[in-house]
C-alpha cells in the first residue's frame, strides 16, 4: 500500500491545501517497505496534491483539516482519507500501518514539540 | 472628586474582576475565542469555538492551535507570530475549515495577552464568522444568495421559489434526493437565509457512526458515562443552540436514537448520555436521505411518529437527468471554475467529448459531474478536452440513451470547438439500443402528459413547462408522432 502524508514539520499539516510538505512511503503488511520519500512542492494546492496522489498511485493519504471537495474526489478516485489528524507524522504512519488510525484523532505526541507552526 | 470615588471603587472591586470565570464569560458570546501560550498551545477555547471548529474544548488543551482552528494565517505572513512579539492587535481576514470538511470565512482579531506583571502571557484570537457578510457582499455585486445552486429548469425554479419560505419558518424541514443533488448546499441554504444565520449550522451524518457513538455525539454525555468517557462532551444538539442542526442520512438512524429524537423535538430537551439533569435547547432540524422514508416506515424501520414529525416542509431534489436544462449551465460552471482555480488555458470540451459527456447518465449527479469535469481540466495538456482525457470509468458505465444537452445547438467557446445539433434518427435508435437514462425519461414525461390532456400538445406543452414548439420539436425527435 502506498501512503500519503500533508507535512508540516514533523507533524501532520492543519491544513490539506496549504501544505507545501508531502511524505510518499510503502507499506506491506505491518511493514514499512523502503526509504520514505520527502517531497516539497513548488506551492500549495490541494488540487495539485490531488493531482500528485494520483499519479503516485496512492491508495491511503493521512492529512488535517481537507475541503470536502478534495475529500469527495480523492473518495471518487478511490482513494482512502484519514484526515483530521493532529500530532507527529511518524506516529500516524505507525498507527496507520496497525489499521489504528482514526479520522479526527489527536495523537498522544501532539503539542508537545514546542513551537510547531511557525 | 465623584471621578476619584468611581475609580477608587472599581480599584476596590478588582479582586472581583479576577475571580470571574471567565470562560463561562465567553460561551455566552457570538464569536469564537482561542487562547494560546507563547508555544502556541491551547489553553482554552469558547463554546462557539467548539461549534466553529467541532472540537471539544477538554480533548484540544495542549494541543497546537493552529491544528484546532485550521486557519490560512500562516500564509498570511504569520500574524500570530507578530503579535506575540509586540504588543499591537491585528485584524485580519481569512479562512478555517473545521471538522465536517467545511471551508468558513473569517475574520481574525489576534491579541497579545499579557499578566499584570508585565510578562508576555501568549494570544488570544477572536474569530467571527464572516460568511454572511460574504454572502451579502455578493448579492450587491449581484449574486443571488443561491449563487451556489445552481439550476435553469423548471423544478430547480420550484426548489428555489421554495427556499425563501422554508427559511422563514421554524419547521423541520426533510430533503429528499439521490446522492450527489445537492442536499447538504440547500440546507445550508436554508440555514443562511434564516433568522438563525448567526448562530452555527452543525452537520451530522447519522449513517457515519455507530449507534452508541451517534448518540453521545448528538446529546454528549456526562464524565464516567461509559467506558473511555473521561470528560464532559457538550454533544452536537447543545453546540449547535440557537442555530440549525443538519441530520443528513437519517434512514439509517437506529430505531432507539430516533424516540430520543422524537422526545427533543418534542420537549426541547434531553439528557445527555449518563446525566440525569436535563438540558434545553433551541435548534432547527433540517434533516436529509437518499432513502424513501415512506417505504421504510411501511418496513417498520422508520417511526411513523418521526417521519410526519420531519417532513413538515419537504424538498425533493431532482436527479441531474432529470434537470435537462441544467447540464450545460453545470457543465461550463464547473469547467470555468477549474479553468480558472488551476490557472489552465483551455478554450472548451470537443464535440466528440461533448457527445461523451452528453449521453452518460451520471448515477453520481452533480457531483459526479463536477469531478468528472476537474479530473479532466486536470488532466488536459492541451487546449480542447477530448474523450481521451475524460476518466477511463466514463466510458464502460451506463450511457442515457439521448444526451441530456444535444437537444439544442452547442454553440463553440472557442474557434477550435466543432458545432452540434440534433441528430434525431441517431439518437432514437440509441434509445432503443439502451434503456432508461433521461431520454426514456423524457419520452415517458411527454407520453404522461399527453395522456393526461387527451393528446392537446398545447396544454401538455404548459403541463412541461415548455414551449409549444419544443413539444413539437421532442415528439419529433422520440418518434411519437
Amino acid at each position: 500500500m502506498k501512503i500519503l502524508i500533508t507535512i508540516h514539520k514533523d507533524e501532520v499539516a492543519p491544513r490539506f491545501d496549504l501544505t507545501s510538505e508531502i511524505l510518499i512511503t510503502e507499506t506491506e503488511g505491518e511493514k514499512i517497505t523502503g526509504e520514505p520519500r520527502i517531497i516539497l512542492l513548488p506551492g500549495t494546492s490541494g488540487e495539485d496534491i490531488c493531482g500528485l496522489a494520483i499519479k503516485e498511485n496512492i491508495s491511503l493519504v493521512i492529512c488535517g483539516g481537507i475541503e470536502d471537495t478534495h475529500y469527495q474526489y480523492l473518495k471518487w478516485k478511490k482513494i482512502k482519507v484519514v484526515d483530521g489528524v493532529i500530532g507527529p507524522y511518524q506516529q500516524a504512519l505507525n498507527s496507520s500501518v496497525t489499521n489504528h488510525l482514526k479520522p479526527g484523532v489527536i495523537l498522544p505526541g501532539a503539542g508537545i514539540s514546542g513551537e510547531q507552526s511557525r | 472628586m465623584a471621578k476619584k470615588k468611581k475609580r477608587a471603587s472599581f480599584q476596590a472591586n478588582a479582586p472581583l474582576l479576577s475571580q470571574l470565570d471567565v470562560i463561562s464569560l465567553l460561551d455566552s458570546m457570538t464569536l469564537g475565542v482561542i487562547f494560546m501560550d507563547p508555544a502556541r498551545r491551547v489553553i482554552a477555547i469558547n463554546r462557539f469555538l467548539e461549534a466553529l471548529t467541532g472540537y471539544n474544548r477538554e480533548e484540544v488543551v495542549g494541543v497546537h492551535g493552529e491544528n484546532v482552528i485550521r486557519s490560512n494565517l500562516l500564509s498570511k505572513g504569520d500574524p500570530v507570530g507578530k503579535a506575540l512579539e509586540s504588543d499591537e492587535t491585528i485584524t485580519l481576514e481569512g479562512d478555517i475549515i473545521n471538522q465536517s470538511r467545511k471551508k468558513n470565512p473569517i475574520r481574525f482579531t489576534i491579541t497579545p495577552l499579557k499578566l499584570t506583571t508585565g510578562k508576555k502571557a501568549g494570544v488570544m484570537i477572536l474569530l467571527e464568522d464572516i460568511s454572511l457578510l460574504k454572502d451579502l457582499d455578493n448579492k450587491i455585486h449581484g449574486f443571488t444568495g443561491q449563487e451556489r445552486i445552481i439550476g435553469n429548469s423548471r423544478k430547480m425554479h420550484e426548489i428555489f421559489e421554495l427556499l425563501p419560505i422554508t427559511a422563514r419558518t421554524d419547521a423541520s424541514v426533510l430533503i429528499t434526493g439521490e446522492t450527489g443533488t445537492g442536499k447538504d448546499l440547500v440546507a445550508e441554504a436554508i440555514h443562511k437565509a434564516s433568522k438563525r444565520s448567526r448562530y452555527p449550522f452543525i452537520k451530522i451524518n447519522c449513517g457515519a457512526l455507530p449507534e452508541s457513538l451517534l448518540e453521545s455525539e448528538l446529546f454528549g454525555h456526562i464524565r464516567g458515562a461509559f467506558t473511555g468517557a473521561d470528560k464532559d462532551k457538550p454533544g452536537m444538539f447543545r453546540l449547535a443552540h440557537g442555530g440549525t442542526l443538519f441530520l443528513t442520512e437519517i434512514g439509517d438512524l437506529s430505531l432507539p436514537l430516533q424516540v430520543k429524537i422524537l422526545t427533543v423535538l418534542d420537549d426541547k430537551e434531553f439528557f445527555p448520555v449518563g446525566g440525569s439533569k436535563k438540558v434545553n435547547v433551541d435548534v432547527r432540524i433540517i434533516t436529509a436521505t437518499n432513502r424513501d422514508l415512506g417505504e421504510l416506515v411501511k418496513l417498520g424501520e422508520f417511526r411513523e411518529d418521526l417521519y410526519y414529525r420531519l417532513n413538515v416542509l419537504r424538498l425533493h431534489l431532482p436527479p441531474l437527468r432529470e434537470r435537462e436544462d441544467d447540464f450545460r449551465l453545470l457543465l461550463d460552471h464547473f469547467f470555468l471554475e477549474f479553468k480558472t482555480n488551476l490557472h489552465k488555458k483551455l478554450k472548451g470540451f470537443s464535440a466528440d467529448c461533448l457527445k461523451v459527456l452528453s449521453f452518460y447518465t451520471y448515477p453520481g449527479n452533480v457531483r459526479e459531474l463536477r469531478n468528472i469535469v476537474e479530473y479532466a481540466v486536470n488532466v488536459c495538456p492541451n487546449e480542447t478536452i477530448r474523450p481521451e482525457h475524460l476518466p477511463k470509468t466514463l466510458l464502460t458505465m451506463p450511457q442515457a440513451s439521448t444526451p441530456s444537452a444535444l437537444d439544442r445547438e452547442v454553440t463553440s467557446k472557442a474557434g477550435n470547438e466543432k458545432s452540434m445539433s440534433d441528430n434525431p434518427a441517431k439518437t432514437t435508435s440509441s434509445a432503443i439500443l439502451s434503456p432508461g437514462g433521461w431520454g426514456q425519461v423524457e419520452k415517458n414525461m411527454i407520453l404522461k402528459a399527453l395522456t393526461k390532456t387527451g393528446g392537446n400538445r398545447s396544454r401538455a406543452a404548459e403541463l412541461l413547462g415548455w414551449s409549444r414548439s419544443k413539444l413539437w420539436r421532442k415528439i419529433k425527435h422520440h418518434a411519437l408522432e
